[in-house]
């Protein structure tokens, strides 16, 4: 029998869907009655919905119906042969139309998904009740500008490490491990949060094979890449944002976040969104302090009627 | 005859023996919504050695991925696919291949040797900066070319520092001076800036081909 873990305050989703996008099966999750207002979570690069098992019950509780989904290639969702950030916005927008329809809602983005969801409040903005970027404000990395041949030779190491991960993810397949070796391999991309969490987010997030655990995520998907994108670009969206906004940012450093400061970020702010900064908290603020972001979220959100 | 079928990650990739024959092989890339040609094209019949065409993914007689999710770095992917099957080539691309054979002679200076960028199908890409943007939802069709190749293809952001990072890679890593050659009559900005670039020749095709196949 598969060996499950509890975490204080975890708490799986109410409904689990199922929703085509053009092929691909996205896995959407719920907390909190289905007839409450939606609040869409959305999660970021490597991770899965339920890493909100924490955070959504608490807005669940407060009046909100929380939908989040897996995107392509993580959490339960297929894998797929492509994957790219315009993939991701038109597998949202399906998400988004199956629940919402048209309807305006409130949306809370994490990390990449912050980024994916600035890009869609520019592209529809009718979708958008209200948004919350949290720590998903990408600026321009890795700080200084570069001089052109270093640029280029970090590209070249770039584009090798890239070619190198393609041509042998053919057959690939995850490692497998204990519940604890899968949790403290993840522990590099989270070094903040506890080992008791982590071990609880295996027994969510992987599959138990026949020889040990595996995470879900594609193993064909790779952190970094390369690519003309630019991460500033997301500013450019940003600075238009007629929605309600609320942006977060953290300062302690982790390998997973952008390193983004007020100061890079205060001239692009939409006209009358607000920024909240915490110095001594990290990329996953909503894992390390649930209470404290639910509540300043939902006084930010206001009254979900 | 069948084309041979190379793995890319999920997808199958169709490489089609245009002409055989032996020595450097030249590798044919198509522009956006075709497919490899099934004769050796006019400008290159001089060309000494055996001549192959790739489909890129979502073309021709190669996998119809599922849901879209098309990038220029993944077609890269498809020609190192190809390199690794076919080892030092020469490359020649119309139009969106030709974009793909500028981003491989960068990624694979020591095994492209030589890549000539000429007028085709997709030449143009997107826009060089972020625009307001359509998220648009195709009608399924699993008929080749890919719809999803075709839109997302089309509007690939091509900004010219990019662009010239691998003009940089390519003669950096060449044993060659000059290995690349814009032989195109329209430039958009990325090629503009490519063509003017040190390292890059300015040669038609049938010239460039008779260089790089000294």
């Amino acid at each position: 029998m598969t060996e499950t873990r509890t975490f204080p305050g975890a708490r799986p989703p109410d409904r689990c869907h199922r929703v085509d996008a053009d092929g691909v099966g996205i896995a959407v999750n719920e907390w909190g009655s289905a007839t409450d207002p939606i609040l869409m979570l959305v999660h970021g690069g490597a991770d899965f919905s339920r890493t909100f098992d924490v955070f959504a019950p608490l807005l669940a509780d407060a009046g909100w119906r929380v939908i989040a989904w897996d995107h392509r290639g993580h959490g339960d969702s297929d894998h797929t042969h492509l994957y790219s950030f315009d993939a991701d916005l038109r597998d949202a927008v399906r998400v988004f139309e199956t629940f919402a329809g048209h309807d305006p809602v409130a949306v809370l983005g994490h990390s990449k998904g912050g980024a994916i969801m600035t890009t869609l409040a520019d592209a529809q903005p009718f979708r958008f009740r209200a948004f919350v970027n949290l720590d998903g404000i990408p600026y321009r990395r890795p700080g200084p500008d570069l001089a052109d041949h270093q640029r280029t030779e970090a590209l070249g190491t770039d584009v090798a490490g890239w070619l190198a991960h393609r041509r042998r993810t053919a057959d690939g397949n995850r490692k497998p491990g204990t519940i604890e070796e899968l949790a403290r391999r993840r522990g590099a991309m989270n070094p903040r949060l506890s080992t008791e969490w982590l071990e609880y987010l295996v027994t969510v997030g992987a599959r138990h094979d026949d020889d040990g655990w595996r995470w879900k995520l594609d193993p064909s998907m790779r952190m970094g890449g390369f690519g003309p994108w630019r991460p500033e670009w997301a500013l450019f969206r940003m600075a238009g944002l007629a929605v309600p906004f609320l942006g977060v940012l953290v300062g302690a450093e982790e390998p997973m976040g952008w390193g983004t400061l007020p100061r890079h970020v205060e001239k692009w702010m939409p006209r009358h969104g607000r920024l909240e900064f915490f110095e001594d908290l990290g990329h996953f603020i909503h894992i390390e302090q649930p209470q404290m972001v639910a509540d300043m979220v939902l006084e930010f959100l206001g009254d979900p009627a | 005859m069948s084309p041979v079928m190379l793995r890319h990650n999920r997808v199958e990739l169709a490489l089609h023996e245009v002409r055989p024959g032996a020595g450097r092989p030249l590798l044919l890339l198509h522009g956006l919504g075709e497919s490899s040609p099934t004769r050796v094209p006019s400008r290159a019949e001089a060309w000494p050695g055996p001549v192959y065409g790739l489909d890129f993914t979502g073309h021709g007689a190669s996998t119809i991925p599922v849901g879209g999710g098309y990038t220029a770095e993944i077609l890269l992917g498809d020609v190192d696919a190809a390199v690794g099957h076919l080892g030092e080539v020469t490359i020649y691309g119309r139009g969106l291949g030709g974009y793909i054979a500028l981003l491989a002679s960068g990624a694979l200076p020591d095994r492209v040797l030589g890549a000539v960028i000429a007028d085709g199908p997709g030449l143009t890409g997107g826009p060089t900066e972020p625009i307001s943007q359509a998220v648009v939802r195709l009608v399924e069709d699993r008929r080749p070319p890919d719809p999803y190749a075709l839109l997302e293809l089309g509007r690939d952001l091509r900004p010219p520092d990019y662009a010239l990072d691998f003009v940089r890679m390519a003669v950096n890593g060449s044993e060659l001076e000059e290995p690349i050659d814009v032989a195109a009559v329209f430039r958009p900005p990325w090629l503009e800036a490519v063509a003017a670039a040190p390292g890059v020749a300015g040669l038609d095709v049938p010239e460039a081909l008779a260089l790089y196949a000294r």
